[in-house]
């Protein structure tokens, strides 16, 4: 399928590449990035651009690769009138994401306890397949948890005031509605509050090394204010109860599609319009998925903060345990953009893409608004992560969206033919990271070779300008799910 | 009965075909691939059972709901199985009438390893083939 390099770092495909678009997709990247994009993406992008109500062009991001449905890495663009809403343009795991916490330690303070501190925090955030946390809610509780998000774990003592400010749309998306939620979904993950997940879902001690800061006045405004600094980030999302949830509406709306007379390119982009019956009941399920998966990293926060204060005999607020920032990076959101010089409210999916807010913007928290949103870009387990921040320019061109992570390169078939878990593990020693893992076969699946180059695409989505470089951080120990 | 998994398609997830004889073998090899992407086998003794009934309107539909219970199942109740005996009906609605034999969830005695999402309608298939049935299945990771 040809693309056209409209302008640097930008690649169109243009409506009439595939019959049935409605909108040109576009992919920003670099050369090098661009030149190693799977065909995976061309094909899903383009379905995407044929689905009904879909506005200006479909995106994907320098990290994106083959999915499901959407690729990952995908942003679309639905009028909440005229347009669908689509679990494939969303992911099974609902509102999956990454929250960042500073601490006052440095690396020569971690070091020496470094192992206590990766195998506590390895038994008290349960990983792998199956878990359950320490939780135990009744239905009711739960029912509480899907309206109020993160904020009803900080209300049980799970965190502190200020969290909330820190998390995006305060940890508690609204229009949240538990009767839209099956049985099933419930008793699926009613348990898993606090857990991590499986597969590319870790947690990791991580230090801001010298030159590692790109923009100093940002990086304190953050938090991040001195040489060495410790810092804790993790990946995960709703768990069972947002893959139940994204499960059972797949299926819903299949037979819908066929009321609505909406015909897709892959069984997995089923969709009904948003304004539907259907649409609505879905959205409002997913967000009780999304408010879900905030409670989940705030009960992980919780026990981040007493794993660090159990190990360094300190309180967790004189090791200054603050959260950073938790961003969603598989979500629909009604927001406000501009298109063809209107603004319009538009159903924002983004799968595998987080969003970008620039600085001023009315949706961002008193804490944040003079800055611009934090956004977390997660690496693989061996090559590091970074902190950005959201500009003006993510408006402009992405619907206020960027990437997510480093994106795979190849499967986990065949990176487990290429690369031994236990190589992985000898590698990661010898740069001083302490892995803990759940799953040791999994290790080889995480292989830093496995996925792009996390600076390639950093600098692809700083380049263009839809968010830019604020710190690098890289591992010192991890907990691979 | 057979299966196997795929290099090339959904980097980011799983893909595997299985083929049977009859439609209850076919099914059989979809449930072990997919138990099989969790833990190793071998170390799942079938000392738990349970029985599973399922309806949908075409057979694809019936595959995906079967493959929907299991991964249900592993969380709900932390049951992984290892042994089935399916029985399928096809007429105007086709049924599912299995017993799954497995155990609960034990990192001591179980060698765990990726954890399932769900079950994708991505690139899904059933086919009817010469000698028999086959599935194509991405398993979301």
């Amino acid at each position: 399928m040809e693309a056209k390099k409209i302008a640097e770092g930008i690649w169109e495909i243009p409506r009439t590449a595939k019959e049935g678009m409605l909108v040109p997709a576009r992919i920003y990247a670099t050369d090098e990035l661009f030149k190693e994009m799977d065909q995976g993406v061309f094909e899903q992008v383009t379905n995407v651009a044929c689905l009904p109500g879909v506005q200006k062009y479909v995106l994907c991001m320098p990290d994106g690769h083959w999915g499901y449905g959407f690729p990952i890495g995908g942003v679309a663009a639905m009028d909440t009138k005229t347009g669908v809403i689509s679990p494939g343009g969303i992911g099974f795991d609902i509102n999956c994401g990454m929250r960042m916490l500073r601490t006052t330690l440095t690396e020569p303070e971690v070091k020496p306890r470094l192992r206590e501190l990766v195998d506590r925090l390895f038994q008290t955030v349960p990983s792998g397949v199956g878990t359950k946390g320490f939780l135990r809610l009744n239905e009711a509780e739960f029912r509480e948890v899907m309206v109020q998000g993160a904020q009803e774990m900080i209300r049980r003592g799970y965190g502190w005031p200020e969290d909330a400010e820190r998390i995006e749309n305060l940890g508690r998306i609204p229009g949240a509605d538990p009767a839209k939620v099956s049985a099933k979904a419930t008793s699926r993950g009613i348990h898993q509050l606090g857990t991590l997940g499986s597969g590319n879902h870790y947690l990791e001690i991580q230090v801001v090394y010298p030159g590692s800061i790109y923009d100093p006045d940002v990086a304190r405004a953050l938090g991040i204010d001195r040489e060495l600094q410790v810092v804790v980030m993790f990946h995960c999302g709703s768990r069972g109860f947002g893959h139940q949830v994204a499960t059972d509406y797949l299926e819903t709306f299949g037979p819908a599609m066929k009321r609505y007379g909406i015909s897709v390119r892959d069984r997995e982009l089923a969709c009904a319009p948003f304004a539907s019956p259907e649409g609505q009941d879905y959205f409002k399920a997913m967000v009780c998925a999304a408010n879900s998966a905030f409670a989940n990293r705030q009960v992980i926060t919780h026990r981040v903060r007493e794993a660090f204060s159990d190990v360094f005999k300190r309180d967790a607020r004189d090791l200054g345990l603050e959260i950073i920032y938790d961003v969603c990076h598989n979500i629909a959101k009604v927001e406000r953009h501009r298109v063809n010089g209107e603004e319009r409210e538009l159903v924002i999916h983004r799968k595998g893409a987080t969003r970008s807010f620039p600085p001023g913007h009315p949706e961002l928290a008193e804490r944040y608004r003079a800055i611009g949103q934090p956004v977390i870009i997660g690496g693989s387990m061996e090559t590091g992560s970074y902190l950005l921040i959201g500009t003006a320019k993510a408006m402009e061109y992405s619907f206020g969206s960027t990437a997510h992570g480093s994106g795979r390169t190849m499967s986990r078939t065949a990176a487990k033919k290429k690369v031994h878990s236990r190589d992985v593990l000898q590698r990661m020693e010898r740069q001083g990271i302490y892995v803990r893992t759940a799953s040791f076969a999994g290790l080889a699946e995480e292989a830093g070779m496995a996925y792009k180059d996390i600076s390639a695409v950093v600098d692809a989505v700083d380049t263009l300008g839809i968010s830019k470089k604020v710190v690098r951080l890289q591992p010192i120990g991890n907990i691979k799910g | 009965m057979s299966y196997r998994f795929l290099e090339e398609i959904a980097i980011a997830d799983v893909a595997f075909e299985a083929e049977g004889r009859t439609l209850a073998e076919v099914f059989e090899a979809a449930a072990l691939a997919l138990t099989e992407v969790m833990v190793e086998l071998d170390g799942v003794s079938p000392t738990l059972s349970r029985l599973i009934s399922l309806r949908a309107e075409d057979l694809e539909t019936l595959l995906f709901r079967w493959l929907a219970e299991l991964i249900y199942l592993k969380d709900a109740a932390c049951l992984l199985f290892r042994r089935f005996e399916i029985t399928i009906r096809e007429g105007t609605e086709c049924e599912l009438e299995a017993t799954a034999w497995g155990d609960q969830i034990n990192y001591e005695t179980m060698s765990l390893k990726v954890d399932v999402k769900a079950v994708t309608y991505h690139l899904f298939s059933l086919t009817k083939i010469p000698h028999g049935w086959r599935a194509q299945v991405i398993l979301d990771i």
